[in-house]
C-alpha cells in the first residue's frame, strides 16, 4: 500500500510540477498577480507530495519490503538501521527521488524567504524550477520507477554495495545534490531575469545567496566525498581525478566562478551577461554530469545502473534546457547594457581575471573527462586521462588563480594604482619568500613543488589576513574594533575565511604529496617498524563477525612520539549477502598527520602483507574546505541584516584598503 | 584519537618533512613511480600502485622483475605499451590523436584571456575621459 501512496504521489507531483511550470508564466506576461502567486503554494505542494514519497521509499527501507523491487535490488534484513535508510538514495531510482525532492525544497524555500524577491521575477523562477522537476519526475515517473513491485515477494533481498555501506552514504550524496540541485536557483534566476529583462545588480544581489547556499553544499559535499575515499577505498590518496570526480568539480569550478562575477555585477552593474552565461552553464554542467554518471557513458563506482534508455532520457532532456537556455540568452543578451568603466588593474579587473582562470579550469577538467568518450566515438584506440595528466594542465591555472586571490582584495573597485597594490602585498610576499626560505633550510633537498606550495599557502594567508585587518584599522579601541568587525559586511569576514581556507588546503595538498612515506612489506606478528616517528608493532590478525560481514582483523600497536599507545585495527570484510570483499583501512589522526594501515594478503610463511603509510598534514585538506565552507556560509548572513552594514558596504566599494 | 600537543607535533614533522628521498632512487620507489603512472586495465580508474586486482599484482611484480633486471623505465613502458596500448598510459602521450587534449588547456587559457580583454578594451573605448594612465 504504501508504494502506491508514494507512486500517486509522485504522478501528483508530476502534475503539480507542469501546473508550476506554466501558470506563473502566463501571470507574469499579462502582469496577473494572482496567477503570478500560485507559483508559491504549487511549490510548497510540491515539496509535501514528494516528500511523502520519499517516506513511503525509506518506509519500503526500514521494514525490508520486499515486494519493493528497488528495496529487494538494493537492501537486506541484516543491514544496519542507518544504511537502510541512507540505501534509499544508494541507487539509482531513489538517488532519482532524492534530486527531486532537493529541487523541490530549494522552489518551497525561494516561495518562503524569497520575499524581497519582486513577484514576477519569482514568480517566473519558480515556474522555471517547476519545469526542471516536471522533467525529472517525468524521468523517473517513466523509466525509473522507485516503486514498481515484485512478485512473488522474495524472502531475503540482495543487500547493498559493501562500498556504499558507510556513513559517508548517510551524507555525501544530500549533501552534494543540495549543491548540483542549487544550481539549478541560479539558472532559474537567469532564465527569470532574461525572460523579465530584469537583469541588473539588484538581480544580481538577490541571486548571491542561492548561489552562495548552493557553493556551500558542493563544496561540503565534494569534500566529504574526497574524504570517504580515503578512508574507504583504502588507497590512501584524497583525490583521483576519476570522471564521476570531475562530474562534480567541473560545476563547483562554475559555480566559484559565478560567485565572483556575481559581485562585480552587483557592485557595478557590469559583466552580467557573463553572469548569466555562467548560471546556465554551471546547471547544464550539472545535468552533464548526472548524465555521464546515471547513463553509464562513464564507469565508476558510482554508477548504480547503467540504462541506454535512461540515458537517452537524461540527454534529450539536457538538450531541451541546455538548448532553451543559450537560445534565449542569444536572443535577450545583446540587450543587456552594460554599465560603467572597467579598468584592467582593479578589483572587478581580477575577478574577471578570477573568471578566466576558472572558465579555463573548467574547460580543461571537462575536456579530460570527455576525450576518452570523443576518442571511443571516433573508433580510436582507448586512451586513458589519469592524475599525471591533469596534475600537468591543472597546476599552471590553478597557481596563478591562488596569486590573484592574495592579490584581488588588496586591489580596489573601480581604479587602481598597480605600485600602490604592490606595496600593500609587501608583507604578503616576504611571508612568501620566508615560508619557501624555511622549507629549503628544513629539507635537505627541498623538492620544488614543496617550495612552490608552502611559499604560496604562506602568499595567500598573509595577503588575506592583512587585508582583513586593514579594513578593521580605522578602530583603535579595542570597543571600536569589535563594533569596527560587526560593521562591516559579512562577505568580507566570509571571503576571508573561504581564502584562508583555500591557504590551508594548500599546505594540505602540498604536506601530503611531498612528503607522504610509503611502506608497504610483509610483517610477521611480533615485528616492529618505524614510521614518522611512531613506532608500529603488527601483533597478528584475529577472525570478527559483523552485523552482515565477516572480517579479518588485523591488530597494530602505535606508539606516539609523546609515548601515547593507541590500537588500530584494519580489515578485511566479506559481505555475506553479495560475497564481496572490501578493504577498511584503519587510520590513526595524529596533528601531524595520518597514520593509515592497510591489511593485506596472508604470506605462506605465517606474515601479512601490509601497507603502512604517513600523511603529514592531510587533515587540513578537508580542514580547508571546512573553513571555505563555512567562510560561504558567513557571506550569506549578509543578506539577513542589511541595515547594520549598509554605510559600511558603500564606503568599502569605493575604498576597501 | 590521541593528539600530542603542537609542539611535539612540529618537532616531530620536521624530520619528517625533511627527509623527502633524494633524486638517487631505489629500484623499489622506481617500482612504485612507474607503477604509480600506470593504469590496471581492469580496474576503474586506479593506478597499478593503487589497484589490489590479481592482474595489477601480477603486472606490479613484471615490473619488479624488469627493475631487477636492469632495464630502463622507457623499456619497461614501452613494453607494456606494445602489449595493452596507449590506454594503459596514464599520463597519455602527446601524438596527432591527442594534440587537441594537450593543447585545449593552454587554447582555453588564452581564449579566455582574450576575450576578458575585448571586454576591457570595449568598456575603456567608451570613456569618456582618453587621458587613462592605467596600462596592463
Amino acid at each position: 500500500m504504501t508504494g502506491e501512496i508514494g507512486l500517486f504521489a509522485l504522478i501528483l507531483a508530476f502534475g503539480v510540477a507542469l501546473f508550476q511550470g506554466t501558470v506563473p508564466l502566463v501571470g507574469a506576461a499579462r502582469n496577473n498577480a494572482n496567477l503570478m502567486a500560485v507559483s508559491d503554494v504549487s511549490s510548497v505542494v510540491l515539496c509535501g507530495l514528494v516528500t511523502i514519497a520519499i517516506v513511503m521509499l525509506g518506509h519500503g527501507y526500514v521494514t525490508s519490503d520486499f515486494s519493493l523491487l528497488n528495496v529487494w535490488q538494493n537492501s537486506h534484513t541484516l543491514k544496519p538501521l542507518i544504511y537502510k535508510i541512507s540505501g534509499v538514495w544508494g541507487n539509482h531510482e531513489g538517488s532519482l527521488v532524492l534530486w527531486v525532492l532537493i529541487l523541490a525544497i530549494y522552489g518551497a524555500a525561494l516561495a518562503v524567504f524569497g520575499r524581497q524577491v519582486p513577484p514576477a521575477l519569482r514568480a517566473r523562477a519558480l515556474a522555471i524550477q517547476g519545469l526542471i522537476a516536471a522533467g525529472f519526475l517525468a524521468f523517473s515517473i517513466f523509466t525509473s520507477n522507485p516503486f514498481a513491485r515484485l512478485v512473488p515477494v522474495p524472502i531475503e533481498g540482495m543487500g547493498l554495495n559493501p562500498i556504499l555501506q558507510d556513513p559517508g552514504l548517510a551524507f555525501h550524496p544530500p549533501c552534494l545534490y543540495m549543491g548540483y540541485v542549487g544550481l539549478s536557483v541560479a539558472f532559474s534566476f537567469a532564465i527569470a531575469g532574461l525572460l523579465g529583462k530584469e537583469i541588473d545588480s539588484t538581480w544580481a544581489k538577490l541571486a548571491r545567496p542561492w548561489v552562495l547556499l548552493a557553493w556551500c553544499f558542493l563544496t561540503a559535499g565534494i569534500a566529504l566525498g574526497s574524504w570517504w575515499a580515503y578512508y574507504e577505498l583504502g588507497w590512501g590518496g584524497w583525490w583521483f581525478w576519476d570522471p564521476v570526480e570531475n562530474a562534480s568539480f567541473i560545476p563547483w569550478l562554475i559555480a566559484t566562478a559565478l560567485l565572483h562575477s556575481l559581485r562585480v555585477a552587483e557592485k557595478r552593474d557590469t559583466l552580467k551577461a557573463w553572469t548569466l552565461l555562467l548560471c546556465i552553464t554551471g546547471f547544464s554542467l550539472s545535468l552533464l554530469g548526472t548524465f555521464l554518471v546515471r547513463s553509464g557513458a562513464i564507469t565508476s563506482v558510482h554508477t548504480f545502473a547503467s540504462d541506454p534508455a535512461r540515458g537517452l532520457f537524461i540527454l534529450a532532456f539536457l538538450a531541451a534546457v541546455t538548448g532553451g537556455a543559450f537560445a534565449l540568452f542569444a536572443v535577450r543578451a545583446p540587450r543587456i547594457r552594460a554599465e560603467g568603466l572597467f579598468e584592467p588593474v582593479s578589483r572587478e579587473g581580477a575577478l574577471l581575471l578570477n573568471n578566466v582562470f576558472f572558465g579555463a579550469a573548467a574547460a580543461t577538467v571537462l575536456l579530460g573527462t570527455l576525450y576518452p568518450i570523443f576518442m571511443e566515438v571516433a573508433g580510436s584506440p582507448p586512451v586513458s586521462v589519469g592524475p599525471p595528466y591533469y596534475n600537468a594542465v591543472f597546476l599552471p591555472i590553478a597557481i596563478p588563480a591562488i596569486v590573484l586571490a592574495a592579490m584581488g582584495p588588496a586591489i580596489p573597485w573601480k581604479r587602481a594604482d598597480l605600485p600602490g597594490v604592490l606595496h600593500r602585498m609587501r608583507f604578503a610576499a616576504a611571508c612568501a619568500v620566508g615560508a619557501a626560505v624555511l622549507t629549503g633550510v628544513l629539507q635537505r633537498d627541498p623538492v620544488p613543488m614543496a617550495l612552490a606550495g608552502y611559499g604560496l599557502a604562506a602568499f595567500l594567508a598573509a595577503g588575506t589576513v592583512r587585508q582583513w585587518l586593514a579594513r578593521l584599522r580605522p578602530a583603535r579601541s579595542p570597543r571600536r574594533l569589535l563594533r569596527r568587525v560587526r560593521s562591516l559586511p559579512a562577505s568580507a569576514h566570509g571571503m576571508a575565511l573561504a581564502h584562508m581556507g583555500v591557504a590551508v588546503l594548500v599546505v594540505g595538498v602540498t604536506a601530503s604529496s611531498t612528503a607522504r612515506v610509503d611502506v608497504e612489506q610483509v610483517m610477521h606478528p611480533g615485528e616492529a617498524l618505524s614510521l614518522a616517528g611512531h613506532s608500529i608493532e603488527f601483533a597478528g590478525v584475529e577472525d570478527v563477525e559483523g552485523p552482515n560481514y565477516t572480517a579479518l582483523q588485523g591488530r597494530f600497536l602505535v606508539t606516539g612520539p609523546s609515548g601515547s599507545a593507541t590500537t588500530l585495527l584494519p580489515e578485511r570484510r566479506a559481505y555475506l549477502a553479495s560475497g564481496t570483499a572490501t578493504t577498511e583501512a584503519a587510520i590513526l589522526e595524529t596533528f601531524v598527520g595520518d597514520i593509515y594501515v592497510v591489511l593485506g594478503d596472508p604470506v605462506a610463511d605465517g606474515g601479512w602483507g601490509t601497507r603502512l603509510t604517513f600523511n603529514p598534514l592531510i587533515w587540513w585538506i578537508w580542514g580547508g574546505a571546512f573553513l571555505s565552507v563555512l567562510g560561504g556560509a558567513v557571506s550569506i548572513a549578509e543578506r539577513t541584516r542589511p541595515r547594520m552594514y549598509a554605510a559600511g558596504a558603500q564606503s568599502a566599494s569605493v575604498q576597501p584598503a | 584519537m590521541t593528539a600530542p600537543s603542537p609542539v611535539i607535533g612540529i618537532v616531530v614533522l620536521l624530520p619528517v618533512l625533511a627527509s623527502v628521498p633524494a633524486t638517487a632512487e631505489t629500484a623499489d620507489e622506481r617500482v612504485r613511480a612507474l607503477a604509480a603512472e600506470l593504469r590496471c586495465v581492469v580496474c576503474q580508474n586506479q593506478s597499478l600502485l593503487d589497484s589490489d586486482a590479481d592482474l595489477a599484482k601480477d603486472m606490479r611484480a613484471l615490473i619488479q622483475e624488469r627493475v631487477a633486471a636492469g632495464d630502463t623505465d622507457e623499456a619497461i613502458v614501452d613494453f607494456l605499451v606494445e602489449r595493452y596500448g596507449d590506454f594503459i598510459l596514464l599520463q597519455p602521450p602527446f601524438k596527432p590523436a591527442t594534440w587537441f587534449l594537450w593543447l585545449g588547456p593552454l587554447a582555453f587559457l588564452l581564449l579566455a584571456l582574450a576575450l576578458a580583454r575585448t571586454r576591457v578594451r570595449r568598456a575603456r573605448s567608451r570613456r569618456s575621459d582618453p587621458d587613462d594612465p592605467g596600462t596592463s
